[in-house]
């Protein structure tokens, strides 16, 4: 399978990346070697084999409701690009 | 023109833990901004999530309430998409295996009939934090405290048909909910959030038509407009020959109008995929067992136990049922009084009316189930006419102490000593000749009231406490 | 300078040296000899001498620790607390976390001393460690040649003795690949054996820290400082933590040894097939046997990897968005702006080019072709390998293809570096752990032998690399960078 400069587009528009003119051929190109290497696993029929998400099938662990954080905000906040009043500083959200 | 509306609901709740569902944060409502936010969830570098088991058991209970299968393999899936207020980027929530699975729930809708809604499933995940517009100018200030919350989404079927319905439906669920403890369910707080689903289809159709979704409506009073709105908005595009756009709308409660969400961009692939930082949450049968005899007896099943043992008939029994608080003070009230039907009447008329006025929940009452009792018990063996019993009532309600100790202080004991009664009425007789003539002269139909002229004198003269039936007795075998 | 935790362990407790004088002596050698690795993306000398005086006074008063005192370093994506942590990348260029990882608080527990942090690929992605915003880093054994990735900065220290031990992360291979390249030995635990709580992550179901020393008795000791549950990584192991560096001395006679057809067949090149040959001829010497497996599933590894892990990356890189710490584009016009600017502005070529792919492969259409695909192929890896430890106790296989490849000779080809990792992949696809020690050398390169066990048997790799290396003496070979004249 190999991917269209276009779709590519799709693809930076959805992780938030910029695909310039001039980066979209080589990039698209770069994606489409990559995609290469992973071709050969299409061709094969693995529909009867249950897929693995974590490599020891174990379960979750549940953790006690109990608070146990306390108020960092000074500490946090001082790492903060923007900050103000408290509140983390961003260009308006359109509702 | 007549058009079936169709509608679907889906309701985030706010499960009542006391930490987050993936930290240790605190879930308390009305902190200063960002103070209830750890390094997990503000999403920093390294961080990971572990789940808080009261989630889980929460949405356990619900599953169980609503009669639904519980998913014993449930898994989080992380669903992408950028926006401020949600730190990590993606939120974890549960997309193919949700904890909860197809159930269903019964309403009653204000004619008495009732409507089972079927409920598709209910899964975990957590809310996000909160944009704030108005607070630093030119920009939006973030405020990730509520950011973690456990949620519980409950999707219904699209099987509402009105208003009406959808309303009872949330009316109902917040019952639920408050009964198991789940969650408080109150909508103005944002702990209960409702986005509706809703398409117009002629009558008879088979396929739907097409939809739209108008989010977080936060008050039963909205969700009744905006539907309404939004059935107006619809048919009119329909009847003039248009198409209705799939989209997300927002209700504008000023305007009374929904309208389209700027920000929700054309295309959302939230590209699903199991969560890696999360095992699966696998429940077995005797932890399910164990958290279901833990389950409070239900909404329904207490309502029709309240109609059978206590001979309620279903509006009293509903209005006591409402919530778990009220029934167990109803329960008390009734048992110590000897009386279900006197405890119904007092709570659903004086105690609510007093709770109204003051703006207060039931559990701030300062009247006990146990005063109330006395009370009603002090009505019956004829200590106190209606009149007095209100006014004691409120002397109770207003901390004066013991029923006893009010009537004693007071001195609002009813006389009902037949023989000081009839001396009375002599006199009262005796004083007032032109209207005895009158009462006997009048047809019996309109005697009632001129004898409330009598009833009054004997009221004055015995500063109230004359038992009014007795008097109506004496006085009409002595005016005959 | 030829040391081992046990012996300057010794040396502390015998008043010999100190960990004032150790520390300062080690912090010496970076400012003389780290120009020209470029190993150390920051070096921390008053935190350093501040933790040796602590360490001092614990040996004053009898600490039994043996790492007590022992200088070693983190690979810089490990939080520590009030230091810059990095991850070689522009994106948290000025991150200073308010907090440490687990496995940094274990290490500072056990008494060690914290140098500084470790260049690396950028968020862990790579093979070469020429993908750092911070500049490459070099091979000790040839300046010309890479040291490997991404752990690329913890091996280049460890080889020129400027730091005794250090962590690494290793995802596909990035600790195992630089320990072959640079000549020492490095072990990558079963996932979930140690803690991932405040390691960054790039790709959470196959991330494991681990650790990267000069033998692996060393090793031994580091891994059970930093090994163990931790309730605040959902996917850490609650099984006890086996004792490591206790259990190295036992024989290996009798242990058997699988060599799968598919890792040495004619692909591999012939020298380095000869070269692993007499190691492998070395521990059958010692009374192990050599048995022939199949690993057929082998070839599914690479295109699973290269589905997964960026699959995982391009999600646990969406928190990186200027909004709550790192990296900010200057006056964003609007809010996509400031994520657009500040994402493309801050990440490296490859971080992005594994995000595209990552996105591409999870998106409506693709996610059952690709991801879905993968996750299948996984469980085949894995019962591959289940399989096989089903009559042999490890595997042997080359760590790397060949040896260390000089500077920029594969950057124009992502795929020519991916491949570089062909015999690494599986075993993070598997969760297994794996080790690579020095097992010769390849003109004047070292070379790797990698060690496969079962689950949570590190110390079967640990014990069977420490007779290897009582037998044999590649793991003391030093590159003339460090030991030249001293100052």
């Amino acid at each position: 399978m190999s991917v269209t400069t276009s779709q590519l587009a799709d693809v930076a528009t959805l992780a938030r990346l910029q695909l310039d003119a001039e980066q979209a051929e080589p990039v698209t190109q770069a994606i489409n070697q990559i995609l290469g290497l992973v071709d050969q696993l299409q061709a094969l029929d693995l529909q009867a084999v249950v897929p693995m998400a974590h490599p020891r099938d174990e379960i979750q662990r549940l953790r006690a409701d109990i608070v146990t954080e306390t108020n960092q905000r000074e500490a946090f906040q001082a790492l903060a690009p923007a900050a103000e009043d408290g509140l983390y500083v961003v260009p308006p959200v359109i509702e | 023109m007549n058009w079936e509306v169709v509608i679907g609901l889906e309701v985030h709740l706010q499960l009542a833990t006391q930490s987050k569902i993936f930290s240790g944060s605190s879930t308390r409502f009305g902190a200063e901004p960002n103070t209830q936010a750890s390094a997990v969830d503000l999403a920093m570098p390294g961080m990971l999530p572990v789940l808080n088991e009261h989630a889980v058991r929460y949405a356990v209970l619900f599953g169980l309430g609503i009669g639904a299968e519980i998913g014993r393999r449930s898994v989080f899936d992380r669903k992408n998409y950028f926006y401020p207020d949600l730190p990590k980027g993606y939120q974890i929530s549960q997309f193919e295996q949700p904890i909860v699975g197809k159930g269903s729930f019964t309403v009653t809708l204000s004619d008495g009939t009732t409507k089972t809604i079927g409920i598709t499933r209910a899964h975990l995940e957590e809310d996000a934090g909160k944009s704030l517009h108005d607070a630093i100018p030119g920009a939006s200030g973030i405020d990730l405290n509520r950011a973690g919350t456990p949620l519980l989404e409950i999707v219904s079927e699209p099987d509402i048909r009105s208003a009406e319905e959808a309303v009872a439906y949330l009316k109902a669920l917040h019952t639920l909910v408050t009964y198991l403890g789940i969650s408080d369910g109150d909508m103005s707080q944002g702990s209960m959030r409702c986005d509706i689903n809703l398409s117009l289809r002629q009558p008879g159709a088979i396929e739907f038509g097409t939809r739209t979704e108008i989010k977080n409506v936060n008050s039963f009073r909205f969700v009744e407009r905006a539907i309404f709105s939004e059935i107006e908005r619809q048919s009119d595009i329909l009847e003039d020959g248009g198409v209705i756009i799939q989209e997300t709308r927002l209700y504008d409660a000023e305007r009374d109008e929904t309208r389209s969400m700027r920000s929700k961009e054309v295309a959302n692939d939230y590209r699903y995929f199991p969560d890696p930082d999360l095992l699966p949450v696998v429940l077995c049968d005797e932890t399910i067992e164990a958290i279901r005899a833990t389950l409070p007896e239900l909404p329904e099943a207490k309502r029709e136990r309240f109609k059978e043992q206590y001979g309620l008939g279903d509006y009293d029994a509903k209005a006591l049922c409402d919530s778990q608080a009220m029934a167990a003070y109803f329960e008390e009230a009734a048992n110590a009084a000897g009386d279900a039907k006197l405890a119904a009447n007092w709570m659903l008329s004086e105690l609510a009316a007093q709770l109204n006025a003051n703006n207060l929940p039931l559990k701030q009452a300062p009247v006990s189930a146990q005063q109330l009792a006395q009370l009603i018990v002090r009505v019956k063996d004829n200590t106190l006419s209606n009149k007095m019993a209100k006014q004691v009532f409120d002397a109770l309600w207003q901390g004066e102490g013991e029923v006893d100790a009010i009537i004693e202080q007071r001195g609002l004991k009813q006389v009902s000593d037949s023989g000081a009664l009839e001396t009375l009425v002599n006199e009262v007789v005796t004083n007032n000749p032109d209207q005895v003539a009158q009462f006997q002269a009048t047809d019996e139909g309109k005697q009632k009231k001129l004898l409330g002229f009598f009833v009054g004198q004997i009221m004055k003269a015995s500063k109230g406490q004359a038992n009014p039936k007795l008097v109506n007795e004496l006085l009409n075998k002595a005016l005959k | 300078m030829t040391t081992s935790i046990r012996s300057l362990a010794a040396d502390l407790r015998q008043g010999t040296t100190s960990a004032a004088e150790l520390t300062q002596d080690y912090l010496q050698r970076i400012q003389r000899l780290d120009q020209q690795l470029n190993s150390y993306i920051s070096v921390a000398p008053e935190r350093a001498l501040a933790q040796a005086r602590a360490a001092d006074e614990r040996l004053a008063n009898g600490d039994s620790s043996l790492l007590c005192g022992i200088p070693i370093a983190h690979k810089d994506l490990f939080c520590t607390r009030d230091l810059a942590t990095t991850c070689a990348s522009k994106m948290l260029a000025n991150f200073v976390p308010p907090y440490d990882a687990t496995v940094v608080e274990r290490i500072d527990a056990a008494g060690a001393i914290t140098l500084g942090k470790t260049n690396l690929d950028e968020f862990a992605m790579g093979s070469s460690n020429e993908n750092s915003v911070f500049g490459a880093v070099k091979n000790p054994w040839d300046l010309t040649c890479v040291p490997g990735g991404s752990s690329g900065g913890s091996a280049a220290a460890v080889a020129a003795d400027l730091c005794l031990a250090a962590t690494g992360t290793d995802t596909g291979g990035s600790i195992r690949q630089p320990a072959a390249f640079c000549g020492i030995t490095g072990l990558k635990p079963t996932y979930g054996r140690v803690s991932r709580l405040g390691m960054v992550a790039y790709a959470s179901s196959l991330d494991q820290g681990g650790v990267m020393a000069k033998s692996a008795d060393d090793c031994a000791i580091l891994l059970e400082a930093m090994a163990g549950f931790d309730a605040k990584d959902s996917t850490s192991s609650e099984r006890p933590v086996t004792p490591y560096s206790q259990h190295l001395n036992k024989s290996i006679k009798g242990l058997r040894i699988g060599v799968p057809r598919q890792y040495f067949n004619d692909q591999l090149d012939a020298t380095m097939a000869a070269l692993l040959q007499d190691a492998l001829n070395e521990l059958e010497k010692q009374g192990a046997k050599l048995i022939e497996i199949d690993l057929l599933q082998t070839e599914l590894a690479i295109p699973a990897y290269y589905i997964i892990a960026p699959a995982e990356a391009s999600t646990n890189l969406s928190r990186y968005d200027g909004v709550r710490y790192g990296y900010r584009c200057e006056n964003p016009t609007d809010l996509q702006d400031l994520y657009i600017r500040s994402r493309s502005e801050g990440f490296g070529k490859e971080v992005q080019r594994r995000i595209l792919v990552g996105t591409y492969s999870l998106s409506s259409g693709y996610y059952d072709a690709y991801y879905g695909q993968a996750q299948r192929a996984r469980r085949l890896i894995a019962e591959d390998f289940a399989q096989a430890f089903s009559h042999v106790d490890i595997i042997a296989s080359p760590t790397t293809p060949g040896p260390a490849f000089a500077l920029g000779s594969k950057t124009q080809d992502p795929v020519a570096m991916y491949l570089e990792d062909i015999y690494t992949l599986a075993v993070n696809l598997a969760g297994l752990p794996g080790l690579s020690m020095p097992a010769g050398f390849y003109d004047h390169r070292p070379v790797g032998l990698q060690l496969i066990g079962n689950h949570f048997d590190e110390a079967t790799l640990l014990r069977t690399a420490h007779q290897y290396q009582q037998n044999t003496d590649w793991h003391t070979r030093r590159p003339s960078l460090s030991t030249g004249a001293e100052a």
